[in-house]
């Protein structure tokens, strides 16, 4: 961040309004992060500096937001949570009966980007897909990598996401992530940090594109006075990079949404996007495969199929290979797949790229095949396979994060600074018993945004940031992406099925 | 489209137009419990309508004898019988919802608030819920989902199996309705003995024809005449003929390669009501007439599933 005004008096104002609605007036800012926070460092605040002076960038929304009457915003909160529950932007609950569908809170406060932050953003975005993806084409070929030493070779083919089916497979355009969710988070010094990479289904699009349509429904009178980059274009780049990654050959390709169905978490998505993209939203018993090739069952009898963008795991795409008691898949697909009659978007085998194991080297690809320095860093990563780093780990557990290498969605995962000591020794033993099924990481002080919090008042939240990238002819991303947000006070898990909600995610365009 | 969408899009407006139906009698028999009114004639006309509609056996489990307040409750509220209007209505949302992305979203908003609605007046549900209030509101819910329906779908084979769907139904409940209420239909009632007029109010109302019958016949009501109307008049909207026609005017429009001899059937069912006349009918025998219409309606519906809702596999 450069050109940021100094504290005024009307900005430190400004902060104390902020704070005192959660009735935290007198105190300043890092106290009251001190007393909630898991960590030492006093995060970086998107809206407000340490002094209290609002962000160059957020002076005018923060202008705006102290000259709301209180009513009228909790009047636009309800009416966001009407609008989200009639329109049916849910997520489907596991486990539970009828009705089982809950919505993923949003909070009308938007997360902001300025233009030069979101440059860089999308240039190092786009540098770490390129590299993702030639390393999965290079691992199902001519192994470079591997035989370069650069990463180790049972790292990756002893990974269970590794698929063998896939070797020597030629894919349109050698591109493998055609969609990609990156999730960024900023540390407490304010740069970007990618924290994981999201090659396989990515989810959360349709929550950044309907997070968008219900703040200019809400607010109208902000983007007037804001240049705010549009992002209501992203199913038209998504069908127009579907398309492009085609077989060869296929002038007009058909291309269908494959879904697990209407009791999948995120049903809603799928039929959103298909919806918007004008494709059919096919389930595994609408497809069939004949002579290598894929078609879908019609009124009109059957219909050849060319592009299938998959929202089910590898696991259950194809009886005949993967998981044979799938009922969601298609049986013989992958033959279809082999004899390059279809595309499938991702394709089978990404996932051994976004493995928790493996994104320590993703810097390493970038230097080994783009020939670049890594234009945004990784998280520091402590693999407690190897012997000197668990020996740091077992010794620092109180202050770090440890992750199962496998794990998602915020589970199976140890927050050091925020567990009681018998947890920390529960995790302890489940390291020492298989060391090479954790890597460790320091607890990160996500930067945190103005958001409404519990009894109407605003308070600091952390936030990350998932952008979606997408390969095909081009690389390409849709400016911003979906902000998560934690709710709870503290917390520093963003995931919606841990309690985290959205924001709107602004990129200004001047 | 693909086929499973069209077998989502058909079976949403059915159980929206069912929910109809069941609104409407439900609201013609409540209307007529309101009245100072014999309880046995009330009870025999429910009785004989939950038998055309196969819906005793449920209702027996569940209570001794045909209470009317325990009828209406069981065909409008209850949450466990899948026959009932709530049920209805929850499969007709879970139908769109399956295929969410093939409706306007007008009419995808449209059934799921009529869904949620439904949930929460279901679970606040007092002893004396108000049951002529709640099918006054299922009515409404189902003509506005039919006005979204027609005003902003694509007239595209997503619209003729919604359409399908709906006429299907609404002839299907025609005739059961008419079934449970042939004795009353019988040609020598037109003379000598009066009908009970009360009898004739819960027809005729449940199928929407009291006023049309009025301005169509400026007449007392005769038997002849009522089932003239609800079988034969092609301006009657939920008359047997009108759904025939409009299920034959769809079929065309969503014809295959394999569909012509279902497309057939349906216009000889259009054609037989078209050219037939009353005596004729009368002449059969009215119930094995409606016995006849609606085995050829099974038969119809199958067809349309097989030719192009669940085709067999391919591959």
């Amino acid at each position: 961040m450069s050109a940021t005004p100094r504290a005024s008096a009307a900005a430190l104002r400004r902060l104390g309004a902020y704070y005192m609605m959660e009735s935290l007036a007198g105190r300043s800012p890092g106290q009251i992060y001190k007393s909630k926070e898991p960590v030492g460092a006093t995060p970086y605040d998107e809206m407000y500096l340490r002094e209290g002076a609002g962000r160059a960038h957020y002076l005018r929304y923060a202008q705006w937001l102290e000259d709301q009457p209180a009513e009228r915003l909790a009047h636009k909160r309800a009416e966001a949570d009407a609008l989200f529950h009639r329109v049916g932007i849910t997520f489907a609950v596991y486990g539970q009966e009828e009705g089982a569908e809950r919505l993923i809170p949003f909070d009308i406060v938007p997360r902001v980007l300025p233009r030069e932050e979101w440059i860089r953003l999308e240039t190092g975005l786009k540098q770490r897909v390129r590299a993702l993806n030639a390393f999965i084409h290079d691992i199902y070929h001519d192994q470079q990598i591997l035989k370069a030493g650069v990463i180790p070779a049972e790292q990756v083919l002893c990974n269970s996401q590794y698929r063998p089916e896939m070797q020597g497979v030629d894919v349109p355009g050698g591109i493998y992530a055609h969609i990609a969710g990156i999730d960024i988070v900023r540390d407490s010094s304010g740069e970007f940090k990618v924290l994981e990479d999201n090659l396989r289904v990515p989810s959360g699009v349709s929550y950044m594109l309907e997070n968008r349509k219900m703040m200019m429904r809400l607010f109208p009178e902000l983007f007037s006075a804001h240049r705010v980059a549009p992002v209501e274009h992203y199913p038209d780049v998504l069908l127009d990079n579907l398309r492009s990654v085609a077989p060869t050959g296929v002038a007009d390709p058909t291309v269908v949404l494959l879904t697990a169905g209407a009791h999948n978490s995120a049903y809603f998505e799928h039929a959103f996007l298909a919806q918007q993209m004008g494709i059919e939203l096919v389930e595994g018993q609408d497809l069939f495969v004949r002579d290598e090739a894929v078609f879908m069952r019609t009124t009109q009898g059957a219909q050849r199929v060319d592009v299938i963008y998959r929202r089910i795991d590898d696991d259950f795409l194809d009886p005949l290979v993967f998981r044979p008691d799938s009922m969601l898949g298609v049986p013989g697909l992958l033959t279809a797949y082999r004899a390059g009659r279809i595309t499938i978007a991702n394709a089978i085998g990404t996932g051994v790229a976004d493995d928790k194991s493996i994104y320590p080297y993703v810097p390493e690809m970038i230097r080994f095949y783009l020939g670049q320095s890594p234009i945004i860093g990784n998280v520091h990563t402590w693999m407690l396979r190897k012997p000197e780093d668990l020996a740091y780990v077992l010794a620092h557990l109180p202050e770090l994060v440890v992750k199962e290498v496998h794990g998602a969605g915020g589970y199976g995962m140890l927050i050091g600074p925020a567990a009681t000591k018998a947890e920390i020794e529960i995790f302890r033993h489940q390291i020492l018993a298989t060391p090479e099924r954790y890597i460790a990481q320091p607890t990160l002080a996500l930067s945190t945004c103005p958001t409404f919090a519990g009894g109407g008042g605003l308070a600091p939240r952390h936030i990350d940031l998932r952008p979606f990238v997408l390969s095909g002819r081009d690389v390409t991303i849709v400016p911003g992406g979906l902000t998560r947000v934690a709710l709870r006070e503290g917390s520093l898990v963003v995931n919606s099925s841990q309690g985290g909600g959205t924001k709107d995610t602004w990129v200004l365009e001047a | 489209m693909l086929s499973r969408t069209a077998d989502h899009l058909y079976w949403m407006s059915r159980y929206i137009e069912r929910a109809e139906s069941l609104a409407r009698l439900v609201d013609a028999h409540y209307r007529m419990s309101l009245l100072p009114h014999s309880l046995d004639t009330l009870a025999l006309s429910l009785s004989a309508t939950m038998t055309a509609l196969h819906m005793e056996e449920a209702y027996r489990e569940r209570h001794q004898v045909i209470e009317p307040r325990a009828v209406f409750e069981f065909v409008s509220l209850d949450r466990e019988f899948s026959g009932s209007i709530f049920s209805c209505l929850r499969a007709a949302r879970e139908n769109a919802r399956a295929v969410r992305g093939s409706l306007t979203s007008e009419l995808w908003e449209t059934l799921n608030s009529t869904w949620l609605d439904a949930r929460t007046l279901v679970a606040r549900r007092s002893q004396n819920a108000d049951i002529g209030q709640f099918v006054e509101w299922v009515k409404e819910r189902s003509h506005l989902t039919r006005g979204v329906t027609i005003g902003t779908m694509l007239r595209d084979e997503a619209f003729h199996f919604t359409r399908i769907g709906t006429f299907l139904e609404r002839a299907d409940s025609t005739a059961r309705i008419l079934t449970a209420h042939q004795t009353d239909l019988k040609p020598g009632a037109d003379a000598g003995t009066v009908p009970d007029p009360f009898e004739w109010s819960v027809l005729l109302r449940a199928l929407s024809a009291f006023e049309v019958y009025r301005r169509v016949y400026r007449d007392v009501i005769t038997p002849v005449k009522v089932a003239q109307l609800l079988i034969l008049r092609d301006d009657m909207p939920r008359s047997l003929l009108r759904c025939c026609k409009e299920v034959y005017q769809n079929l065309k429009s969503v014809a295959n390669e394999q569909s012509a001899e279902t497309e057939r059937r349906a216009g000889e069912m259009h054609a037989m009501l078209h050219f037939t006349r009353m005596e004729d009918i009368l002449s059969t025998g009215l119930p094995e007439f409606l016995e006849q219409f609606l085995a050829n309606l099974r038969i119809l519906g199958d067809r349309i599933a097989s030719d192009f809702l669940v085709p067999p596999a391919e591959a």
